[in-house]
């Protein structure tokens, strides 16, 4: 089970770029073992260390900064988690300890990863996130039962976010998506008995 | 005649998937086909087996060795060509066997890239469901197959239970009428797209190509188009089969009969009146040939164009040019033809036209990575092999190979590479790498040449006939 997500407060990272894609989030030379665990080090390894493979911080990227170098929250561009479907991505980013990615949009798969890892996607409009700074020390506070974002220091700000009902259920209760569709387990096989008539072709066995 | 309710190819075949309406937009779909490849295959099925949930449909998930396998000729059975990547192989390969699901190892002689194997075996066919946790799953859409990339929780999920959890995305159509100019092929069509409206253009709808050009593409050409879908941001894309995707499909190993495939498919045509949340238009004859010169395929340009005025100096700083540069003339270190992009047989033969009695530059390392087993065989069988290597291209074993590093051997940091592939994101081929996309001839051309070029640009060559 993982940890249900209701409200988290914390230090917030800005990523100012579009089209941040998962090769960056987690380049594939960091997935060395045949597991999901012990990803967060290779978390953006191409722009966090030195050199490729190394583990010398450069020390302008920003989770190196000593502000933010504990962040939680992370915020970027538009398209944020384009690319690969490597769910590696968001097990590097829950690994180094984000809980909410706040971003203008996400690439499809990415975002459906992030729900079933405990990790909250925001969609927020491009205006609202040119507020945050990538220069500040800022932190936020999200509420997912009631949808909202606040920043303390700038309650002008504040706002609020959509999010569906099932992504918000899963998130909330930290449920594993496989029981709840196991609930459905007799829709399931009368739907496959029916299939099976209607398109045996798919149902042959080899 | 019109319908009352008046549906798309795509709402028809995700309608006889759907199981169960799952609340707020979501439903239970049935899957008819799970592709595993051993980057994550392994993760998942070990994943599964330690959380104690048996596999719903192990006859239906298929498992290929593709991703991170050797690409040496010679190679052996673990062979990986990064650095500790024989326990992926092995992994998968051992849970594979011990869950029951089909397993084409790296022997096999159906071996490939999965998006390039799933075709040539009659995986992907018309009206199924097919999944697998890599991006480019949406090249499948070109057969008329509901197919889309997922994670792989969600593959666990599907092998848990034999459904999946998905949203119904919106639905783009994109209009491509007219002739494609000489020289012009899908992959430029793709390119020029994604540069005309950004990477996040489709909004992660799912897209139907339809219109004069599209009807006119071979499976193969489609195949190309469909790939890159996803660098548009498109949740799928979809061709809706017609006679050519009948005559492809038919006879294929996991495929029906040609009466059944007929019949199924008239059953699922769009109706008329049916309508898509966004619509695009292009004209085939305004397309040229395309060549990407920044970090992302949105930047793109066609090949006699140069790096526009508001480049980011993010890109220009990683791939060492300048507003304004002309990109054909920039010398190349390396050349790349393969992938789930450009490694079928039309594109090998497409590549080898041009390099027929020439050699490649001197200072150019090139390979050329067959798709699948099958494709090499029937490259090799008309004598493509001798042209690649007789040119000076490495000729190597089918899989992912080059289109993206995982640690191991690669070109050297700095390196300008022109790529058949799909992404030309920071690193993709290795720390420092700049990639630049293009279609096949033109990377055999600028390999031949040592600078980005077209073939048009080559030489003329005696005996050649493609000169």
């Amino acid at each position: 089970m993982l940890e249900p997500f209701v409200r988290h407060t914390g230090r917030v990272a800005v990523l100012r770029r579009d089209n941040v894609d998962t090769d960056q989030i987690i380049p594939s030379r960091e997935m060395k073992s045949v597991s999901r665990t012990g990803l967060g080090e290779g978390l953006f390894a191409g722009w966090r260390y030195v050199e490729a493979g190394g583990r010398l911080p450069n020390p302008d990227f920003i989770l190196n900064k000593p502000g933010q170098r504990r962040a939680t929250v992370l915020v970027s561009g538009r398209n944020f988690g384009c690319g690969s479907s490597r769910e590696h991505a968001v097990w590097a980013l829950a690994d180094y300890g984000f809980r909410v990615i706040i971003a203008e949009s996400f690439g499809e798969i990415f975002y459906g990863n992030c729900i079933i890892n405990g990790i909250l996607p925001i969609v927020m409009d491009r205006a609202k996130l040119q507020a945050l700074s990538p220069h500040a020390v800022i932190d936020l506070t999200l509420d997912l039962k009631t949808q909202t974002v606040s920043w303390p220091d700038h309650p002008d700000w504040s706002t609020m976010f959509s999010i569906d009902s099932y992504a918000k259920r899963l998130l909330i209760s930290g449920l594993d998506s496989i029981r709840l569709t196991q609930e459905k387990t007799e829709q399931i096989d009368a739907f496959l008995r029916q299939d099976a008539e209607a398109r045996p072709w798919i149902y042959q066995t080899y | 005649m019109h319908t009352k309710n008046p549906r798309t190819y795509f709402s028809k075949v995700w309608d006889i998937h759907k199981v169960d309406d799952a609340g707020d937009g979501y439903d239970l779909l049935g899957i008819d086909r799970l592709l595993l490849h051993e980057r994550t295959g392994g993760v998942a099925l070990k994943s599964l087996a330690q959380r104690g949930f048996d596999l719903k449909i192990p006859d239906r998930v298929f498992a290929v060795i593709d991703h991170i396998v050797s690409f040496k000729s010679e190679r052996g059975r673990d062979d990986a060509r990064t650095p500790g990547g024989e326990a992926f192989i092995q992994e998968t390969r051992e849970m594979a066997i011990s869950a029951g699901i089909h397993l084409i190892d790296t022997d096999s002689p159906d071996q490939g890239i999965v998006h390039v194997v799933a075709p040539e075996l009659g995986l992907a066919i018309p009206g199924a469901s097919i999944v697998c946790p890599d991006s480019h799953t949406c090249s499948l859409g070109a057969i008329g197959a509901l197919a889309w990339g997922i994670g792989s929780s969600e593959a666990e999920h599907i092998m848990a239970t034999g459904v999946l959890r998905a949203k119904k995305p919106p639905q783009m159509r994109i209009h491509i009428d007219g002739t494609l100019k000489s020289g012009v092929s899908a992959k430029d069509v793709a390119l020029h797209l994604i540069a005309k409206y950004g990477a996040d253009g489709a909004k992660r709808s799912a897209i139907e190509f339809v219109g004069s050009a599209v009807s006119a593409m071979t499976i193969e050409e489609r195949l190309t188009l469909c790939n890159l879908a996803i660098e548009f941001s498109a949740y799928t894309a979809i061709i809706p089969p017609d006679a050519h995707t009948l005559n492809y499909v038919a006879g294929r190993r996991f495929a029906p009969s040609r009466d059944v495939l007929e019949r199924h498919i008239a059953s699922l045509q769009g109706d008329e009146g049916a309508t898509f949340d966004y619509e695009l238009f292009l004209k085939a004859e305004d397309i040229s040939p395309q060549i990407s010169w920044g970090t992302n395929p949105e930047e793109s340009v066609a090949l006699s164009g140069r790096v526009p005025d508001k480049a980011s100096t993010r890109s220009l700083d990683y791939m060492g040019l300048e507003t304004g540069d002309e990109i054909a003339g920039q010398s190349i270190g390396g050349a790349f033809i393969g992938s789930c992009t450009n490694g079928r047989l039309s594109d090998l033969r497409a590549a080898a036209a041009v390099l027929k009695g020439r050699k490649i530059a001197n200072g150019v390392r090139a390979v050329c990575v067959p798709g699948s087993q099958s494709v090499k065989r029937e490259a090799e069988a008309l004598g493509l092999d001798d042209i690649f290597q007789n040119a000076g291209f490495e000729w190597g074993a089918p899989g992912c190979a080059m289109c993206f590093y995982a640690g191991g051997e690669t070109f050297l940091p700095g390196t300008r590479v022109v790529s058949t592939t799909n992404r030309n994101f920071e690193g993709r081929q290795g720390p420092g790498v700049r990639t630049h996309l293009a279609s096949p001839a033109v990377v055999a051309a600028s390999a031949i040449a040592g600078v980005i070029c077209a073939p048009s640009d080559l030489p003329l060559i005696k005996g050649n006939g493609d000169a």
